[in-house]
């Protein structure tokens, strides 16, 4: 074989490695090109976030609006402190909707749901959610209902 | 008794004296860059040999692999009610572990035992010395294209392994058993993350890449030049490319996936 025709092969070859890549970026771990679009960052305070785990959704009435950015400890409060970048064509969320944690199917994965307030003022970039609720503790359930509360 | 002592001494001393020598042997190969004009056509031709002829092997045991992956997981996971999360299970299994393992292994029985036949046939009929003899590195002109072609070849041949697998899973999952197709890659992009997950996978290819390949072309440069010298040096590439790649995936694994 000559070595034109083994440079072709090994250029095919070389393509077909990034082209699998490629796909495996896109449509394998959903790393879009879109996912860069700008977004901006607002901050929830929960006192128990169950099993959510960075790069959860945040869904708004069942469509997915953002992603949960990060999950800390706050120190002073003993909270749990949430950022989520929501897509900036939704800047219109009113200022005292809720974030609630909620669980997709009986054993899925958990995301927020921000269920709508009723306010006309809407959440700035940096804000926090005035109010909160917590994962559903299934033991803790169970508990409650035990000793009757 | 005194022998017996003696001969795990020298067991030992052979042991480190053999991993000194495949040290040296890299740095020689290292040291000596490939030149970009007259070393490119042999680099490609390397390539061409170790990785466009590997492609069959991997293309069709990717598939098979990830068909298997599907109707396991499949089983398994329909206990639970949640056979939506196979397409999860498939592409972590197959991105983190399986990918970048199996095409190591079959690699090395492909492609790594035929460097190191080759190159112990070259020393058994003395190309090899006869070369030295011409005033020509060995080591640069045989030996490192050989390891870089095997280097850059298998992150390649590991990412075509994966995707294939991808895809025959979903041949049987969602073709054939009946999963909703939407589930599938929604479920793999919500738990696949580039950087964790494939780009750690690329990592780990690369290792298990220079590994085999300084396995294979350092047992053909250092067998002895017989019949059954390379006939155990093939052997030897085969067991030792193995052996280090899952002990390096335990270790690589643990330090990527292991949170703690």
């Amino acid at each position: 074989m000559n070595q034109r025709t083994t440079d072709i092969t090994v250029g095919l070859f070389m393509l077909a490695g990034l082209a699998a890549l490629l796909f495996l970026a896109l449509q394998v771990s959903g790393l879009s090109p879109k996912s860069a679009e700008s977004t901006y960052v607002v901050y929830a305070d929960f006192n128990d976030t169950g099993g959510l785990t960075p790069r959860g959704r945040v869904s708004m009435a069942g469509v997915t609006i953002g992603s949960i950015d990060s999950i800390r400890l706050n120190k002073e409060t003993f909270q749990a402190r949430v950022a989520m970048s929501i897509h900036s064509d939704v800047d219109n969320i009113p200022a005292d909707s809720a974030a609630v944690i909620r669980t997709s199917g009986l054993l899925g994965e958990q995301y927020i749901d921000i269920s709508i307030g009723g306010e006309m003022e809407s959440l700035k970039p940096g804000d926090t959610f005035y109010s909160t609720q917590s994962a559903m503790n299934i033991e803790r359930l169970i508990s409650n209902f035990a000793s009757g509360k | 008794m005194i022998d017996r002592i003696a001969s795990l001494g020298r067991t030992g001393i052979d042991l480190v004296l053999s991993f000194g020598r495949a040290g040296r042997f890299l740095a020689g190969v290292l040291s000596g860059v490939p030149r970009p004009v007259t070393g490119f056509p042999l680099l490609m031709k390397q390539l061409y040999s170790v990785g466009v002829l590997s492609l069959a092997i991997i293309v069709v045991s990717g598939l098979f692999i990830g068909m298997v992956l599907g109707l396991q997981g499949y089983t398994i996971l329909s206990d639970f009610g949640s056979e939506a999360a196979i397409g999860q299970m498939i592409a972590l299994t197959l991105v983190r572990e399986l990918g970048p393992v199996v095409t190591a292994l079959l690699f090395a029985g492909r492609a790594g035992s035929a460097l190191t036949a080759e190159i112990g046939l070259m020393k058994a009929t003395e190309q090899l010395s006869s070369m030295e003899m011409m005033g020509v590195d060995p080591l640069r002109r045989v030996i490192a294209p050989r390891l870089w072609a095997g280097f850059i070849a298998m992150p390649v041949l590991a990412v075509i392994f994966s995707m294939v697998g991808i895809w025959g899973g979903m041949l049987v999952g969602v073709e054939w058993l009946g999963v909703f197709e939407g589930s599938y890659w929604g479920n793999m992009q919500a738990s696949v993350d580039f950087r964790d997950d494939v780009i750690n996978g690329v990592i780990k290819s690369v290792v298990f890449g220079f590994v085999c390949a300084w396995i294979a072309v350092y047992q053909g440069y250092d067998c002895v030049p017989t019949s059954a010298g390379i006939s155990s040096a093939t052997t030897k590439t085969v067991v030792y490319s193995s052996l280090a790649v899952l002990g390096l995936d335990f270790v690589l694994t643990a330090v990527m996936f292991g949170n703690f």
